[in-house]
């Protein structure tokens, strides 16, 4: 097939494609030998920087990362400063398993950012007694922290997420007596992320009488006409609620204009609440709403403080327009929870820090009033109070619409239907705990 | 599928297969100790996050190679079959309390059943006809799997296993979990290399290779080939099941979506067709070659210094380097990782047998 020349060119060729696969592995095998502990915290992290889902991840993790360089310029977490080190996963399961095993016995917290991901690792995270945590995602039942010791929703589960959006929608309506005999369209990821919603919704319309109808869509769900034309066409949905990620947030926005459905009926998860997910769509995207948890912008003390100590001299981790973008202070938050349960772990058991430590300390976080305006994050995220029964989860959203350049917030905080959510906890980790108990 | 180029290792004549002399019995010998003896030799690290998927993908796409390397029938739903697989397994186990054996058993059997059911288009269709019809059985089983409650999936998709214990011993450890998946896939290697060797084997390659001629000559089209995709579905299910019991614990709907399926073809082009090797070849090939690029390229950009490019240009280019290895493989040489190591082998007994005089393996071309 490949004659003279050629062939010595490719045969050589693969002789260096060799040489690299096994010089790599040496690296890898010398760093691994290298790495002692120096008394700083080494921290793992999943990211997912390729890939459709890349959008609004790697802003969470650069707001993440920013918050360590601030924190660790500051002297550290009780003295030991954080040195990150990311392994990328693509939002794979497969990946995630293998990051994970990479770093096995170095994590502090995992937190994948990937609702399917924490669902393939919760076994192997409560074996090895390492927190695992998903912001507003994972598990919704996780809020119970007995049943799942390792496992984290931190705020806002997918069920209080739920319910919470249904009642801003009974309340646009003036009531939820006003709800009977609407009709909502769902439209959402087909995964554990987009399917989470479900029972929710079931309870909810049983007992408000609204009809509620599912449009599956599989990863990555970039192609949604048809499902548009359905739910505005034939459904004839009062409103849409969105459960999507990453690129295909920005598909909706094209199809509703084309199919002409009032935007200002299609309400988005949080997921979808970054500037990343609304801005390719430009103008198509305004009037949107979408729910979120915690305040955009750069004026808070913290993210001042990011700008001028690390973006001035231009130690910066993200490009300097993102900094105060919905997904860069996801980030900010994230970084808090994790240095708050860090430093409550190293105070409570000295260090070094083990992921159980850190599970520890997470279970004293306490977020009130008084500490967030110590870390200058007022008005940043909701209060957040956990212990060893509540792992978080229970939290109200806000409301947002686009207006074309920014997100403005349209509404108060509207609570979950609490005793639904907690209700459907209680039943689905008992589920869990017969599923996992010894086979019969 | 171009029947010509699918004549891999397992078409090479008698007495140079797995127990042939010289370099490649000495290389089987030595792979068999490693696989053995791994637990002791390899950290935990290469056990959990390389060996034992290796193994449960490579049984996988050996089931793969069985319908489409040897059956000549194109399939995409392998996936799904592996799904299928690991549903049947955890119910069974965790809900029934069939004990893991037998549940690894039914796993099997209800994936091949259905695999059979998804496979009866290929007596009327073939080539990409057939491709869409087995992707239906991908779309159809996952979205049953999702959507029926009775699968105890619900709205998370997701059933974990109770503990993995086989009569009085239960698996606690690593090793454990690696030595059970490693002794059903070894057997598993062995019946299946032995089926393709014998009669079942041979009529596959020869409606492979020429249907019309294969049918003139009395093999009954309906019988191997549905038993291909069976044969095939069952290896897959199997796998599924070990994906439970072996490696993550929990049988998960989205570990075996469409890219999954596609992966598992692509382990055994790029593996060989038609070569049971082969399949794990390909299988440890697509595992462990993005992991090794990406540790590569960043110790390469933490000896140059992080400023040369960002940590975004380094996760992508990632893809570039695994894609442009793969076709730099594929044009190396065309019939797989199998065949370059049959080449090295031969190569190998070339240099250090002086003076015998041994039967070469060729291709039959």
């Amino acid at each position: 097939m490949l004659q003279g020349r050629t062939r010595k060119a490719f045969d050589r060729l693969s002789g260096l494609a060799l040489a690299g696969v096994v010089s790599a592995g040496a690296f890898w095998a010398a760093e691994a030998a290298a790495q002692q502990y120096k008394g700083e915290i080494i921290h793992p992290m999943m990211v997912t920087r390729t890939g459709p889902f890349a959008t609004a991840a790697t802003g969470v993790t650069a707001g993440q990362q920013d918050y360590y360089a601030l924190v660790n310029s500051k002297g550290g977490v009780e003295g030991h400063k954080i040195v990150w080190e990311e392994c990328e996963f693509e939002y794979k399961v497969p990946r995630a398993l293998e990051c994970y095993e990479r770093h096995r016995g170095k994590w502090k917290v995992v937190y994948p950012n990937s609702t399917p991901a924490i669902f393939a690792l919760a076994d192997r995270v409560t074996k090895d007694e390492v927190l695992a945590i998903n912001l507003a995602g994972g598990r919704s039942d996780s809020t119970d922290g007995e049943t799942f010791p390792y496992l984290a929703p931190v705020v806002a589960n997918f069920w209080a997420q739920a319910t919470s959006t249904i009642k801003y929608i009974a309340q646009l309506e003036g009531g939820a007596e006003k709800l009977k005999g609407k009709k909502i369209a769902y439209i959402h990821l087909d995964n554990d992320y987009g399917r989470q919603p479900f029972p929710m919704f079931d309870i909810l319309a049983k007992k408000y009488g609204f009809e509620w109808k599912s449009w599956a869509l599989s990863w990555p769900a970039l192609e949604q006409s048809a499902a548009w034309v359905d739910i505005a066409r034939r459904y004839r949905a009062d409103y849409t609620i969105g459960w999507l990620y990453g690129q295909s947030c920005n598909v909706p926005y094209t199809e509703i204009s084309k199919v002409g459905y009032p935007i200002k009926k299609y309400i988005s998860s949080l997921w979808c609440g970054t500037e990343d997910d609304v801005g390719p769509a430009g103008a198509l995207a305004k009037g949107t709403v979408t729910a979120n948890y915690h305040g955009v912008g750069r004026n808070f003390p913290v993210i001042q403080e990011i700008l001028n100590t690390l973006y001035k001299t231009g130690k910066g981790n993200a490009d300097p327009n993102r900094v105060g973008t919905v997904a860069y202070n996801r980030g900010i938050i994230t970084g808090i929870v994790i240095v708050e349960a860090m430093r409550n772990g190293i105070k409570a058991h000295g260090a070094p820090l083990d992921g159980k430590k850190v599970r520890d300390g997470y279970r004293m976080i306490k977020l009130d009033d008084a500490r967030l305006k110590e870390l200058g994050a007022s008005g940043l995220m909701p209060n957040l109070i956990f212990s060893a029964k509540n792992h978080g989860g229970m939290d109200a959203q806000l409301f947002q619409t686009w207006d074309g350049a920014t997100w403005k917030t349209i509404s108060g905080w509207i609570t979950p239907y609490e005793d639904i959510v907690q209700a459907k906890i209680a039943e689905s980790a008992k589920a869990f705990r017969e599923q996992t108990s010894k086979p019969k | 599928m171009a029947s010509d180029s699918t004549a891999g290792a397992a078409a090479r004549p008698k007495g140079t297969g797995l127990f042939a002399p010289g370099a490649n019995r000495i290389a089987f010998a030595l792979l068999l100790l490693v696989a053995v003896a791994a637990p002791y030799i390899v950290s935990e690290y290469w056990l959990r996050a390389i060996f034992i998927p290796t193994l449960i993908f490579g049984l996988a796409a050996l089931g793969l190679n069985m319908v489409t390397g040897y059956a000549g029938l194109i399939s995409m739903g392998q996936a799904a079959f592996m799904a299928v697989g690991a549903f049947t397994a955890v119910i069974a186990y965790g809900k029934f309390g069939v004990p893991i054996p037998l549940a690894l058993l039914l796993a099997g059997c209800l994936a091949a059943t259905i695999g059979v059911a998804f496979g009866t288009p290929s007596l009327r269709i073939r080539g990409l006809y057939l491709m869409v019809a087995t992707l239906a059985a991908q779309f159809i089983i996952i979205w049953i799997l999702q959507r029926v409650p009775w699968t105890g999936s619900g709205s998370f998709a997701t059933i974990n296993t109770p503990p993995v214990r086989i009569g009085g011993w239960a698996a606690t450890t690593t090793a454990d979990h690696y030595y059970l998946v490693l002794i059903v896939v070894a057997a598993m290697t062995a019946f299946g290399r032995n089926l393709v060797g014998s009669h079942i084997g041979r009529a596959w390659m020869a409606l492979r290779d020429h249907e019309t001629a294969a049918a003139v000559m009395g093999v009954s089209m309906l019988r191997y080939k549905l038993l291909a995709f069976l044969v095939s579905s069952f290896y897959a299910g199997v796998a599924g099941g070990l994906v439970v019991f072996g490696w993550t614990g929990a049988a998960s709907v989205q570990e075996y979506e469409l890219d999954v399926s596609i992966k598992i073809l692509g382990m055994i082009i790029v593996g060989g067709l038609g070569s049971v090797m082969g399949s794990f070849l390909g299988a440890a090939f697509i595992m462990l070659l993005p992991i090794l690029i990406g540790l590569g390229m960043h110790h390469v950009a933490a000896l140059v210094g992080r400023s040369v490019a960002s940590v975004d240009i380094l996760a992508n280019a990632e893809h570039i380097v695994f894609g442009s290895l793969v076709l730099f493989f594929l044009i190396k040489e065309p019939h797989g990782l199998a065949r370059l190591w049959q080449r090295l082998t031969d190569w190998i007994d070339a240099k250090f047998s002086t003076g015998k005089t041994r039967v070469r393996s060729e291709d039959p071309k």
